[in-house]
């Protein structure tokens, strides 16, 4: 993967509204933003309904994930494009599942909703209707899945990257700052992790940094590149972020988004949790 | 933090504010609120921890702990940070000009 596969540009996704072939697809950590304007012809997904099934705690199996692309009227053959508020997260986090399900052709509006709002370009409440499809997908790539016993496995063994803020990492606080904090589980981060927040992966309008830039942050940051990696944050879709940037961008082999993330590992009995400040790397 | 709380952006029901450290305020632009501003929070080293987009009314309002905090607002019409200090839980009101 390259960035040329993975990103397209705000003037690229203004030109190809409406083309024939290319489907829109808006994914948003607040589920009304859509309702308040979207680019033309976009289709929403509602990711707390659509992307979760309903009762178990899981991404939608493949049936679900079948079922939601055809009534969004997706081909299997289409160019699929997430975007999204709050820097792409949750575009990121389908982004993920789309791969996992082995869409061919998925792309990320790079700088989501927000460069596209602070460009001033159009939003629209018209509202989209798209025929029903017979969406196919494939079983799911679990290489870039992690689940809990595998991550408690890689302590010591594997890359552990944790994206929370520094704040979530050291157990000061247990969610995101524009979240309610009382949660259930224990604060703190997975022993031997290191904490490089997925927003430093991002330029302030959410565009991702550059190749470069990104290949520097995460080697100062302690990131190992001989080693696989688990990337994990509260519940899996800041961790999408940095997934695209470490699996699609950076192009490293043996990345996976585990996307049970804080709000599992920090609810099982018996495992390890650190707390306190990242260790300074080279210290 | 003396005096009734702003009741503009109403708080989640059940938050506790003698638990929770709220951090609210507006995004203004010569005086008058900017919608739609996106809001970040950066802790006490300047490292990004949220980011929200202000209401059509300019309101903001994270939910964070006590300590020093920066309040930075990114829009069409400009930017422009504040500082704010939580001594405590509790509602912790600022506004942030943007130009």
């Amino acid at each position: 993967m390259s960035r040329q596969d993975v990103l397209v540009s705000a003037d690229w996704a203004e030109k190809n509204l409406g083309t024939e072939g290319i489907v829109f697809l808006e994914v948003d950590e607040d589920t009304t933003a859509y309702d308040g304007g979207h680019l033309a012809g976009a289709v929403k997904i509602n990711w707390t309904t659509e992307l979760q099934d309903a009762v178990r705690r899981d991404i939608v199996d493949k049936a679900q994930f079948e079922q939601l692309l055809s009534a969004k009227g997706v081909n299997n053959s289409d160019t699929v494009v997430l975007y999204g508020g709050n820097n792409n997260w949750f575009a990121a986090y389908a982004y993920w599942q789309f791969k996992l399900y082995g869409h061919a052709d998925v792309k990320l509006l790079d700088g989501g909703r927000k460069k596209w709002e602070l460009d001033g370009r159009t939003l629209t409440t018209d509202v989209v209707e798209r025929p029903a499809t017979t969406y196919t997908a494939q079983e799911p790539d679990l290489s870039i899945r992690a689940f809990r016993d595998e991550v408690v496995d890689a302590i010591g063994a594997k890359n552990l990257v944790d994206v929370r803020s520094p704040d979530e990492f050291s157990g000061k606080i247990l969610a995101p700052a524009h979240l309610p904090q009382e949660q259930s589980q224990r604060p703190g981060h997975i022993p031997t992790a290191v904490n490089i927040p997925w927003s430093k992966a991002a330029n302030e309008d959410g565009t991702f940094k550059s190749d470069d830039e990104l290949a520097k942050l995460y080697g100062e940051a302690g990131y190992d590149d001989s080693k696989s990696t688990i990337a994990y944050c509260r519940i899996g879709e800041r961790s999408s972020h940095t997934w695209v940037v470490l699996h699609e961008l950076l192009g490293h082999d043996d990345v996976k988004n585990y996307d049970g993330s804080w709000t599992e590992y920090g609810s099982l009995i018996g495992v390890p949790i650190e707390l306190g400040a990242p260790q300074k790397v080279g210290a | 933090m003396c005096g009734a709380p702003d009741q503009s952006l109403a708080l989640p029901p059940g938050t506790d504010l003698s638990r929770e450290t709220v951090l609210a305020g507006r995004v203004v632009a010569g005086g008058e609120p900017v919608a739609g501003a996106f809001v970040r929070l950066l802790d006490g080293t300047g490292e990004f921890t949220a980011e929200v987009v202000a209401s059509a009314s300019g309101d903001f309002r994270f939910f964070a702990a006590p300590g020093t905090w920066t309040l930075r607002a990114l829009s069409r019409a400009g930017s422009g940070q504040t500082a704010l200090t939580a001594d405590g839980p509790g509602l912790h009101q600022a506004e942030v000009a943007v130009a």
